[in-house]
């Protein structure tokens, strides 16, 4: 405890005010965001790009096609001309605005396109996830943390033997299984390349993740006395539930998201580099990845640029988490940081 | 102090058993699943897929299946592999083990010291620039995909400069130390700095903002009223204090690595660890293999959970009394 | 005259803060003689921490600043580096803190921690050390020290644990003891028995102890001299018996009437000082306790100088002067 904040009195805004004034005033929150929107900005912008720039479809192979360059027709796929002369070579990046300004991948699809296409899906699945698993994991670690011992342990139990399992294995073997067969239950059939059984799977297997620090704040704030005062005064456990509890859990939630949609793009690009994630003719930077193995060592841009462009995005929700974190940390704001 | 062993015991029993039941649920008993014919291959007629459920007794109920399948793995350890007939499970597990655990072992001891240092360092700087300068590392650690670190790594060691600053680095793949030493540190050299890069942004993220949070504790100003100077109780007072929580998460992490979660860089740098064995299984769909190393697996993470409690009892002496 | 043991001349400890700027400390001036007790007394918020905080230098916070003079033994502490503060922090002047549960780090004995402070200090071996600390807890009262000493802080109670803490403090015979309100986390019972200590150890080791308290009952047990503060100005200063007997400052009044007595009959309701402690973000102009003073009057919107007679006894208030030095 610092030796003055008792003298201090700042309680006279409120906490969410506060929060986001501390978090307007974080430069990082300003260069994340900037990154978030640059990313999210480019791969909006992937339709008119392929229409206008790169002028080819990037989900269809030109094996046979020819792009002008320099005023000179050439082949896209090009007869090698390294080692022993058996394989085909894309052409390389011209680095000029235009078709296969990152040059071409072995199918002769344009790699800039297929880049900003595949953000698409890697974006769309990272926050689907996040967004799945964080409502599952407040919903289960609510009702887990303010139910008798019976719910609570079986709760615990199946979020105990989820989470023994390790993130990755558990979501390969779901993906190995689901994906290559799809998914059919009663009403609900999920073909083999939805994009839903991604989100699902990666969704689900955080869920432990979140749900028990979750689970064991829900815990405390029970003990808390604004909570048994209103027990004692007779309200119904759903107001507690939504008067008392839930905005004391809420700013945690708010902490996770940036991290669980960091962590959920990763996971997705790790199943899809795998072939178990993203499905073709779909494509996700993960996929692009995989696809550039086979040309890494003579046209290293097809499997360099996809990497880059997650690390960047996830640099810029982890500054962002943090950012978050600190703002909501009242602690955080007295250690002299006024 | 036996009653909580015994009660540790049954807990991780109950774990291991139900994740063996949920892997064999996962691959025998989804929806619209059929082993047989993921076994038989595509377009297998229905006497191929007759054969097959035969063979491998899948036209048994599921629970015989099960409790013959845990027979085979653990009892008689002769489980052999759908997919190479005849080769036995166990014997391929085992063999896989020293190079994960060479990998692991190597991996955990940089990034445990990067992770320290540049922790401690970092919270011991807040008023400088290296404070921020060792956050962007941290931040950057965890960002990077560690499959297209390794095969970033790759292009530079085996590919644009193989011939010349890299020339020494070996092919891909592991030697066994007992066949060469050299060959076995240098083949591990560069998966051991891919692997622990991420790991290491993870520590110095942790450990930074622990320390920072456990200098404004009250015993660190009964030190400085002591008349203990600033860097003694950064490590001799919250830094200890911090590794409570370090050695918890180590172990865990630690525990999963070993029993195959290293798996992405196994196979980027073609290691013939758990990990690769594991994540080959899950591909071919060989079940009794995937039985067999998700078992490991979930193993690992058992026991290293239960070290784990047993350690952070021997750390803080506040956790001893029960 | 006997020399004066600690001097503290218009110390003044201020915060920037996003609301502009606050005086925790407002030029603050006493003195202490060696073997004496004082007492500061004055609610949350009023600098007293702060200001043994400053005295010791141990405010870490950029946004601080410290002017003034602390005079210990004849040099200005205030003007002392860091380094030369340390060899002073724990040898010359100690200090023991309110909550004995989370004041010593917890992975260490109590053996180590008496260790660590003689060895801060001094050249002493870790057996020789560890003789002292067996001394040393068996002076504070603590039974069976050969195996308590090589415990660790949970396994002692919060009572002993105090003790333990007050024996360390007191193991390089300081000049000068300051104690921050050390008894109001523990036990009323307990409470007696850490001041008796006190009392006891300031006799043997012969130091001066300052101890903080919000507690008047604390007050009249320990101290021969009292200060109390109030919005981080000291408004009055006393002996203590005369304190008790003749508050002079209407706050100090206040206070004294709040406090139950066993001699007042037991129907009559007890005083309060009515209104809010201030806020130091928005004092009142002048007198900083005129917005909750029962005799406020229309000089007060000025500060009033701190009226005192040859031993630096007084108040600060206008009924004073009004009344002429006592």
């Amino acid at each position: 405890m610092t030796t003055h904040e008792s003298a201090f009195d700042l309680s006279s805004e409120s906490p969410s005010k506060i929060a986001l004034r501390t978090l307007v005033r974080d430069r990082r929150s300003w260069v994340a965001s900037t990154m978030l929107i640059i990313v999210v900005a480019l791969t909006l912008f992937a339709p008119l790009y392929a229409s206008l720039i790169s002028k080819t479809d990037p989900f269809v192979s030109t094996i046979n096609g020819t792009v002008v360059l320099d005023g000179v027709e050439v082949q896209v796929l090009q007869q090698s001309t390294e080692g022993l002369k058996l394989g085909v070579n894309p052409i390389g990046p011209t680095w000029k605005i235009g078709p296969y300004f990152l040059g071409a991948d072995n199918q002769g699809r344009d790699v800039a396109a297929r880049l900003l296409y595949g953000g698409t899906n890697t974006l769309l699945i990272g926050f689907a996830a996040a967004a799945l698993t964080l409502i599952v994991a407040t919903l289960v670690g609510v009702v887990a943390g303010y139910s008798g011992k019976i719910i609570d342990s079986v709760i615990s139990r199946i979020l105990d033997v989820i989470w023994a399992f390790p993130v990755y294995l558990l979501s390969i073997s779901l993906s190995v299984v689901l994906l290559t067969s799809g998914f059919k239950w009663g009403p609900i059939s999920l073909e083999a390349g939805s994009l839903y059984l991604p989100i699902i799977i990666i969704g689900l297997v955080y869920v432990p993740y979140v749900a028990r620090p979750i689970r064991g704040q829900v815990l405390t704030l029970r003990e808390r006395e604004f909570v048994k005062a209103a027990i004692g005064g007779g309200a119904k456990n759903s107001t507690i539930i939504f008067r008392e509890i839930l905005p004391n859990v809420i700013p945690s939630v708010l902490v996770f998201i940036p991290l669980m949609v960091s962590l959920a793009m990763l996971t997705e690009s790790a199943l899809s580099f795998l072939s178990i994630g993203v499905q073709p003719p779909d494509a996700s930077w993960g996929t692009i990845i995989k696809d550039g193995l086979g040309l890494l060592y003579t046209r290293p841009m097809v499997a360099l640029t996809p990497g880059l462009f997650i690390v960047i995005t996830a640099v810029a929700l982890n500054l962002l988490g943090d950012a978050v974190r600190d703002a909501l940390d009242p602690k955080a704001r007295l250690r002299g940081a006024f | 102090m036996t009653r909580f062993i015994l009660k540790r015991l049954a807990a991780a029993v109950f774990v291991l058993v139900s994740i063996s039941i949920l892997v064999f649920l996962i691959f025998f008993a989804t929806p619209g699943v059929d082993p047989a014919a993921r076994i038989a291959g595509r377009n297998a007629d229905q006497l191929t897929l007759q054969q097959v459920r035969a063979t491998f007794d899948l036209d048994k109920p599921l629970h015989i299946r099960y409790v013959s399948m845990m027979k085979h793995l653990f009892i008689d350890r002769d489980l052999t592999s759908y997919v190479n007939r005849g080769a036995e499970v166990w014997p391929q597990l085992t063999q896989a083990i020293p190079a994960t655990l060479s990998l692991v072992f190597g991996a955990a001891i940089i990034w445990l010291l990067l992770g320290l240092i540049l922790g401690i360092t970092a919270a011991g700087m807040r008023k400088s620039w290296i404070d921020p300068a060792i956050g962007i590392i941290g931040i950057i650690g965890v960002s990077l995909p560690v499959y297209w670190l390794g095969e970033v790594v790759n292009l530079i060691t085996q590919g644009r400069l193989h011939a010349t600053l890299f020339r020494w680095v070996p092919p891909l793949g592991y030697v066994p130390f007992t066949e060469s030493p050299s060959g076995w540190f240098l083949g591990l050299l560069f998966p051991w700095l891919t692997l622990s890069i991420l790991y290491a942004g993870i520590y110095i993220r942790v450990i930074r903002s622990e320390i920072v949070g456990l200098m404004q504790e009250d015993y660190i100003k009964t030190e400085r009223a002591k008349g203990a100077g600033e860097k003694r109780i950064l490590i001799k007072h919250a830094s200890r204090m911090s590794l409570i929580t370090v050695v918890s998460l180590f172990g865990l992490d630690f525990g999963a690595l070993v029993g195959g979660s290293a798996l992405l860089t196994e196979v980027v740098f073609g290691i013939q660890g758990v990990g690769r064995l594991t994540f080959t299984a899950l591909q071919n769909f060989d079940l009794p293999l995937i039985m067999a190393t998700v078992m490991y697996a979930a193993f690992f993470i058992v026991i290293a959970n239960a070290i784990v409690d047993l350690v952070y009892a021997w750390i803080d002496p506040r956790v001893r009394r029960g | 005259m006997a020399e004066k043991l600690l001097e503290v001349k218009n110390l003044c400890v201020s915060f920037k803060t996003r609301k502009g700027i606050v005086r925790a400390v407002n030029n603050l001036s006493f003195s202490i003689n060696h073997g004496e007790v004082l007492g500061i007394v004055g609610e949350s918020g009023s600098g007293k921490s702060v200001s043994m905080s400053a005295v010791m230098g141990l405010i870490k916070d950029e946004n601080a600043e410290i002017t003034g003079e602390v005079i210990f033994n004849g040099e200005d502490l205030l003007k002392k580096s860091d380094e030369e503060l340390r060899a002073i922090r724990g040898k010359d002047i100690a200090m023991v803190f309110q909550d004995p549960m989370t004041a010593l780090t917890p992975v260490y004995t109590i053996g180590w921690h008496i260790r660590e402070q003689l060895q801060l200090h001094s050249d002493i071996s870790d057996k020789a050390a560890k003789e002292r600390a067996i001394e040393l807890l068996e002076e504070v009262g603590i039974p069976d020290p050969v195996k308590r000493v090589d415990q660790y802080p949970h396994e002692f109670s919060g009572g002993m644990r105090q003790r333990a803490i007050i024996a360390m403090a007191l193991s390089l015979n300081p000049k000068l003891l300051i104690a921050d309100e050390p008894t109001t986390a523990l036990d009323v019972t307990i409470q007696a028995q850490i001041l008796d200590l006190l009392e006891r150890l300031r006799k043997t080791h012969n130091s001066s102890i300052i101890i903080i308290t919000h507690d008047m009952g604390v007050v009249s047990e320990l101290s021969s001299e009292v200060l109390v503060m109030y919005a981080g100005r000291m408004v009055e200063r006393s002996t203590k018996s005369s304190l008790f007997a003749h508050p002079q400052h209407p706050y100090t009044k206040g206070l004294m009437n709040s406090v139950p007595r066993v001699d007042r009959a037991r129907t009559s309701r007890l005083e309060t000082i009515s209104g809010q402690p201030a806020s130091l973000l928005n004092l009142p102009s002048g007198c900083a306790f005129r917005t909750r003073c029962p005799s406020a009057h229309a000089a007060c919107t000025e500060q009033p100088a701190f009226t005192a007679d040859s031993n630096g006894y007084g108040a600060a208030c206008f009924l004073l002067s009004k009344a002429g030095a006592p």
